[in-house]
């Protein structure tokens, strides 16, 4: 840990507020019977599956530029795909990746 | 204390549990390994279980991991939660007459509206003689209890437990990456998952991994708002319907766009 724990307490105080605030507006916003702009029907349609793309892209941000670039995170991903259109579960997806890395990194690589 | 004893408070508590028990699998499992990766990074038990009582939206625990270890930036903190749980907006927006009719109950229930106790409260049917907003109230306190118990237990756990963890952050990864996964099967549209991995990668290979958030979210959200009447669904009928009322007069337009 880098972080003092009043900073610590600072930013998990900053994320509370800004998860509150997505699950409150709402009901702030938009009294019980008012219209809802379609724009903001729109992007609750199109927002969820480009932002998991952008959470992806966060967990691999500092493998990208090391000297093996991502590579074991990469074959990961690939095992997790597979387990993915063998078994459909989501369980062992996470699980079997995970294992799956973490014998990477540690014999591997 | 009798109220918990009622006819009426057992018949809600027997439904609720009954619906909350495939979460209860999912809650206690990866709230565990939850708890169990912030051991593992150094961090006392006090984190993830004030972080997954108060937060309490699973992907965004995860990602504030990272957040704690890197330099602090409580703004950066604030916007990521936002965009990650921009999804909430509209669950919020679906139960605005749902949750917005059950009192004092209706604080408890926003506060605790993570992505499964949403589908739990939105889709289940309940028979005529069940107390609607006390079911809703205890399938949150449920799967509230279920996710921190997990956590909480990870994390002791995770001190008494002995092997090499080496790698285990992956599991952040491999979760995000297993929902787009079944994000991607779950709908024929699949631009706006490709525009999101697409455009936040162009960001981090320009802005570098400290800097790229923040361009990749306004990237991404700039370019869904200019793509909506090519990707609302809503739009695009309407624009269907415009073009077969204007097809049988008019003979194709001829393009004269310059060069």
């Amino acid at each position: 840990m880098t972080m003092t724990v009043t900073e610590s307490i600072i930013t998990i105080a900053a994320v509370v507020l800004a998860t509150m605030l997505t699950r409150f507006l709402p009901f702030i916003l938009f009294p019980a019977g008012s219209r809802i702009p379609s724009v903001v029907r729109y992007l609750g349609q199109v927002l969820p599956f480009a932002v998991i793309g952008l959470l992806v892209v966060y967990c691999l941000k500092d493998a990208v530029f090391t000297e093996l670039h991502a590579l074991p995170d990469v074959i990961s991903i690939a095992f997790i795909v597979l387990l993915h259109r063998l078994f459909h579960s989501m369980m062992l997806s996470v699980i079997g990746g995970t294992v799956c890395f973490m014998l990477l990194t540690q014999f591997v690589f | 204390m009798r109220s918990f004893c009622s006819p009426r408070f057992k018949k809600a508590f027997a439904a609720a549990f009954t619906c909350s028990l495939p979460i209860c699998a999912a809650f206690c499992s990866i709230g565990f390994s939850y708890g169990f990766l912030m051991h593992s990074l150094g961090f006392s038990w006090i984190y993830p279980a004030a972080m997954s009582f108060l937060i309490y939206a699973g992907s965004m625990e995860f990602v504030t991991i990272n957040l704690l270890l890197a330099p602090f930036s409580p703004l950066h903190a604030f916007l990521l939660g936002l965009m990650v749980n921009a999804r909430h907006l509209f669950y919020g927006i679906s139960m605005l007459e749902r949750y917005g009719s059950c009192g004092w109950k209706k604080y408890y229930l926003i506060f605790g509206m993570c992505d499964e106790t949403f589908s739990i409260n939105s889709g289940v049917k309940l028979p005529e003689d069940i107390d609607r907003p006390l079911f809703m109230t205890l399938v949150t306190a449920l799967n509230h209890c279920y996710w921190v118990s997990g956590a909480v237990a990870g994390a002791l756990l995770g001190a008494v437990i002995n092997f090499k963890a080496e790698g285990i952050e992956f599991m952040m990864t491999a979760l995000f990456t297993s929902i787009l996964l079944m994000q991607w099967d779950s709908t024929k549209e699949h631009r706006p998952a490709i525009l999101g991995l697409g455009l936040s990668f162009i960001c981090l290979l320009l802005f570098g991994p400290e800097n790229f958030v923040l361009p990749a979210m306004g990237a991404v959200l700039g370019t869904m708002l200019l793509l909506q009447s090519k990707l609302d669904p809503v739009k695009q009928a309407q624009r269907a319907a415009v073009q077969t009322a204007n097809a049988h007069p008019q003979p194709a337009p001829v393009l004269k766009e310059g060069r």
